[in-house]
This record gives structure tokens, C-alpha cells and sequence, in this order.
């Protein structure tokens, strides 16, 4: 009898794993970030759009925001800035850009080309900051609530459904907690 | 018994070619001063997992990012950081999914015991077989007869 059931068994339990394994929901390269609920890095870079002035985030202490790492030469990121104009049209939250490993003048030509959806955009030409934030691609955008804590991740580019159904309802809870 | 020198054969092989791999990097940055901090540099890199190609080490890596953490790695050596506070600030910051040699803890039992396991499974299966080979009896053998 168990000279039967063992490799039947054994092999409906492989097949089960392989079909985890291959399921079109798991994204194989998305790395969960140790940052959920510790302190977001605290960064001061130079304004995309005016690169004397100095942008951070340590001003935003007490605000719930969006952190959206984005580059010109990231096709993803094409791709969702009609998402993040749209979002960012909304006025739920202030949305701070990091310009991750750019240029300068490309940069500028594609906020104004484009459209800025920024509230402030700063500028990582050496990626320090991205490597903080545990960056490891883009786009990747980050949800940080009003005590400086990262709160969610998204690895991908944004879409309206993933804005809709992870960000807002997390906006909505972060908003309730005291400062 | 030539089945047994078979196998012990095929294990040096594999040893052998596994051996052999693992013994470059791609260098783009220059070398490290002093040879120590340089060869701490070598071994901490090689530990390090490329995040944008996942089955490449840092050390490997042309990615940029992986340019990116290679020099993080040489300006911590260079400020004088150990290899510990080093690993530290890497899986702070992307988990431990970053390390090739992930500590051994309760969620990553399963992950350093599988070898194990599977070779017990493998040692208790070869056993049985070979157990029930010996029981067969002799007489059994052609051409012999008493």
C-alpha cells in the first residue's frame, strides 16, 4: 500500500510546489523591504529643477507622503507617469520624487516634457540615497506615515488598481493615528 | 564494488567542477591599499547577492548598483568598519535576501536542513535496497547446484 501512495504522494506534492512556483501573482524579483515599519532615511539632495536649492524629507515629519524612485533611463517609469499624474492630481498626499542615477539637463526636459507630479524631486546622481531606501530597481514607490515610518512598497510601476486597493486604504489608516 | 569506485569517481568530479568556478570578478574600481582590507573587499563582495541579477554575486555583477554597493563596501573597509557592521548595513537595508550565507535561524531551518534531510532519505533508501539484496538468497544463482 505505501509502496504506492509514497510516490503518488510524493509527486502531487512536487506538482503542487511547481504550480506555487509558477503562479503568474508571484513576482520572483520582488524582495521584500526590512524597511516596513522602521524609520524611512531622512535625505537632503539637490532640486531637480533647481539644483542649488536642496530638497528632503525631514520637513515632512507628521505628514503622511509618497516616495517615488524614478529615472529617465527606466522604461517602467515612463510607464506609470500618467499614473503618478493622475495620482498626484488627486491632492491626496504630497509625492516626493527621487531622480535615482540621472542626468541632470534629461531629467528636467522630462518633468517639463511630461509633467511634474512631484511635489519635490531630488536628485540622487550618486544613488546614496536609493541604496538607504534599499532601492534596488525602479520604479519603487514607498508609503511613509506621519511618525517617519515606511508603512508599504510597491515594486513595480504604479497603476491606478494598485493606488486604489494597497495605497489609499493604508493613506486612510495612516491618517487616523496620532502624530 | 566497480559500481562503488564509479560513484566515489563521480563525486571528485563534482567537487572538482565546483572547485573551479567562483575564482573572478569583474574589477572596475582600483584596488584597496593595504592587501588586508583588499581581501576582506574580495570575500565581503563574493557574500554579497546582486539584487538586480539575482544569481550574481556583487563581486560579479556589472549591474550598476552593484557598482554602487561594491564602492559603499570599499568606503566603509576604508573608514575602517568590520565586516559585521559592513553585512549590517546591507541586509538593514535590503534584507536578508542579500546575503548568500543567510544566518541560521528559525525561519531558515528548513533551508539549511534540506541537504541534510535529502541525504538521510538517500542513505536510508540506498541501505534498504541493499539490505534486501543480501537477504536474497545464494543458492538462487544459476549454474550452481548441490
Amino acid at each position: 500500500m505505501w509502496k504506492f501512495l509514497l510516490p503518488i504522494g510524493a509527486f502531487i506534492a512536487l506538482v503542487v510546489i511547481f504550480a506555487m512556483g509558477l503562479s503568474p501573482n508571484r513576482d520572483i524579483r520582488a524582495i521584500p523591504s526590512p524597511l516596513i515599519g522602521k524609520s524611512a532615511p531622512i535625505f537632503t539632495l539637490p532640486d531637480v529643477l533647481n539644483p542649488d536649492k536642496s530638497v528632503g524629507n525631514a520637513s515632512l515629519a507628521g505628514q503622511v507622503y509618497v516616495f517615488n524612485v524614478w529615472a529617465t533611463w527606466c522604461v517602467g517609469c515612463r510607464e506609470e507617469h500618467e499614473t503618478m499624474m493622475e495620482i498626484s492630481r488627486q491632492k491626496v498626499v504630497p509625492i516626493i520624487g527621487l531622480d535615482w542615477k540621472d542626468e541632470l539637463d534629461k531629467a528636467q526636459t522630462w518633468l517639463s516634457q511630461l509633467g511634474n507630479p512631484y511635489t519635490a524631486a531630488a536628485f540622487d546622481a550618486q544613488g546614496r540615497t536609493a541604496i538607504d531606501w534599499g532601492v534596488y530597481g525602479a520604479p519603487e514607490t514607498f508609503l511613509i506615515d506621519k511618525k517617519g515610518r515606511v508603512v508599504f512598497k510597491h515594486i513595480a510601476p504604479m497603476t491606478m488598481d494598485a493606488w486604489n486597493k494597497e495605497f489609499l486604504p493604508r493613506i486612510a489608516a495612516a491618517r487616523k493615528e496620532a502624530t | 564494488m566497480s559500481r562503488w569506485s564509479l560513484a566515489i569517481a563521480c563525486l571528485g568530479l563534482m567537487t572538482l567542477l565546483l572547485g573551479a568556478t567562483g575564482a573572478r570578478a569583474v574589477d572596475d574600481k582600483g584596488q584597496l591599499e593595504d592587501p588586508a582590507l583588499q581581501s576582506r573587499y574580495e570575500r565581503l563582495t563574493k557574500e554579497l547577492r546582486c539584487l538586480v541579477c539575482q544569481n550574481e554575486s556583487v563581486a560579479d555583477s556589472n549591474a550598476f548598483l552593484a557598482r554602487d554597493l561594491r564602492t559603499q563596501v570599499q568606503e566603509m573597509l576604508s573608514a575602517g568598519k568590520t565586516d559585521a557592521q559592513i553585512l549590517e548595513f546591507m541586509t538593514a537595508r535590503y534584507g536578508e535576501f542579500v546575503l548568500y550565507n543567510p544566518p541560521l535561524e528559525a525561519k531558515t531551518v528548513l533551508l539549511w536542513g534540506a541537504p541534510f534531510i535529502l541525504l538521510l532519505i538517500g542513505i536510508v533508501t540506498i541501505y534498504r535496497i541493499m539490505r534486501r539484496r543480501t537477504q536474497m538468497p545464494i543458492d538462487d544463482e544459476p549454474g550452481l547446484s548441490r
